[in-house]
């Protein structure tokens, strides 16, 4: 038997030696991870334009994901009246926290209310045609936790032509097919998110056959919750970015014209 | 006498002979942590729908068992009785924030993918059961030894359920397509190619899969190992 004074000899020197090693390994890495963590995100960004780009995301360097970056990808934040910020704006909206909308907590802003929240917008030009695409940014909620993704508008602000989603925690083989099967988030691209008239019905996941060509893709058999998230997600993420598309749907328009 | 007997005792502190090689062999196949213990079963359900993430789940636990096995052999002297446990967890836990905080740096996809499941390998039965019923009571050679040959058992029954799971599951193996329509999944069917009717099975990529096809590695591993039968 040990004394008490030992006991606390013993586990306070421990404690003590166990917190020093970690600390000094998660300042020593923290570099690593918040450049990892970047580059997973803009990865997650250029997937929903892989079709453009005519490259596997998945294996591209960081070095290529910076290229493509910093010429291709033109970054805004704008919020729910359609408003574009300027650099001064979005630092004082996140208190300092973020210049651009790659440092953005996306994670924060969907939490806060409607009218305080700011959106990223990334507009892709595509190197071949000169194309310009609009990347929304959308979350939700799936079956187990949090689920996001981006679309990518072509300038009539309207047809899909590329889209990523990812999760935090969907059940792999269900759920998780919103990101790893392309033959299902693959049915996303060139339906529309406005109908003839010009009023917004949104893309929804239905079972049982598609119905209305433009505007429903098949669901994932057994993940049904997540289906819905998703639909949930685009109907409600779209209508953010509603007063700035309806701004910049007419003037694209015209200059296709 | 003595002097022979001092000689002996210093090669064998890194011998390896048949007693370690034992200590290698039994948990992988007579003493098995998950099909004869049944320890560590609720990682082998969760983690194992993809074999790359079944490897590199077993080399951190690898890596976690043979590891704290070494230092609580090593501490064993000196940790007060009365809080072993709560020291033993330390050191795991220890050890299983290096794992995390170095595949976050190292492979932030698979990171990303475990997520959670790294984190709880602290609370794998293995670990904390071979702290227990070994280290504390062996030389610390011995126990890293012991540490690696559970780590090993554990781990390879992870990937031959995970190689189950993948290929009936999602017809892949290590992500390559080997059964089922050629083209990236299932919606295709219009290939037809060697084993092309085959449609990925939903259900076994789902838990109680898991649990059934444990149950029956458990039943092929006790009726073809002698040792195992219980003859009561």
């Amino acid at each position: 038997m040990h004394s008490t004074n030992y006991i606390l000899r013993f586990t306070i020197v421990m404690t003590v030696v166990v917190a020093f090693v970690l600390a000094l390994m998660v300042s020593g890495l923290k570099d690593i991870h918040i450049l990892n963590e970047s580059v997973y995100n803009k990865k997650g960004i250029l997937s929903s334009v892989s079709g453009q780009l005519g490259k596997d995301i998945s294996t591209l360097s960081e070095i290529e994901v910076g290229d493509i970056f910093s010429k291709q990808i033109e970054q805004k934040v704008i919020n729910v009246k359609g408003e574009e910020l300027t650099e001064a704006q979005i630092l004082e909206a996140t208190g300092g926290t973020a210049k651009k909308a790659e440092d953005l907590d996306l994670a924060a802003e969907a939490k806060k209310p409607e009218a305080e929240k700011l959106l990223p917008l990334y507009v892709f030009t595509d190197a071949k045609d000169q194309k310009k695409y609009n990347i929304i940014y959308v979350r939700g909620k799936g079956l187990w936790d949090e689920i996001w993704g981006y679309i990518t508008l072509s300038e009539d602000w309207n047809t899909i032509s590329g889209q990523a989603f990812d999760h935090k925690g969907e059940t792999p083989g269900l759920g998780a097919e919103i990101k790893d099967n392309k033959a299902w988030y693959g049915q996303y691209t060139g339906k529309k998110l406005y109908n003839q008239n010009g009023d917004f019905v949104s893309v929804s996941a239905v079972k049982g056959g598609i119905k209305v060509a433009d505007h429903q893709v098949d669901a994932i058999s057994g993940a049904t919750i997540t289906g819905n998230g998703v639909n949930e997600m685009l109907g409600r993420g779209v209508k953010y970015y509603e007063a700035y598309i309806n701004k910049n749907k007419s003037n694209d328009t015209l200059n296709i014209q | 006498m003595a002097e022979v007997h001092e000689i002996t005792k210093k090669e064998t502190v890194f011998s390896f002979g048949k007693e370690e090689k034992k200590l290698l062999s039994d948990p992988i196949n007579d003493n098995n942590p998950i099909t004869v213990q049944v320890l560590g079963v609720c990682s082998a359900l969760a983690v194992t729908t993809l074999v790359d993430k079944a490897i590199v789940m077993g080399l951190a636990v690898i890596f976690v068992t043979a590891l704290s096995n070494l230092f609580t052999s090593m501490l064993r002297s000196y940790i007060p009785k009365q809080v072993r446990m709560i020291v033993q967890l330390v050191i795991i836990a220890f050890l299983v924030t290096i794992v995390e905080l170095a595949l976050k740096a190292f492979n932030y996809t698979i990171w990303k993918e475990l997520s959670v499941f790294i984190g709880l390998i602290i609370t794998n039965c293995i670990v904390m059961g071979r702290l227990e019923a070994y280290a504390m009571a062996n030389s610390p050679w011995k126990s890293f030894l012991d540490g690696i040959g559970n780590g090993v058992g554990y781990s390879i029954i992870l990937v031959i359920v995970a190689a189950i799971r993948e290929v009936f599951g999602k017809g892949s193996f290590l992500g390559f397509k080997i059964i089922g329509p050629t083209a990236e999944y299932a919606l295709n069917t219009t290939e037809i190619s060697w084993l092309g009717w085959y449609t990925a099975n939903n259900l076994i990529i789902l838990s109680p899969a898991a649990m059934f096809i444990i149950a029956i590695i458990i039943w092929v591993h006790r009726a073809s190992n002698r040792k195992l039968i219980d003859i009561s």
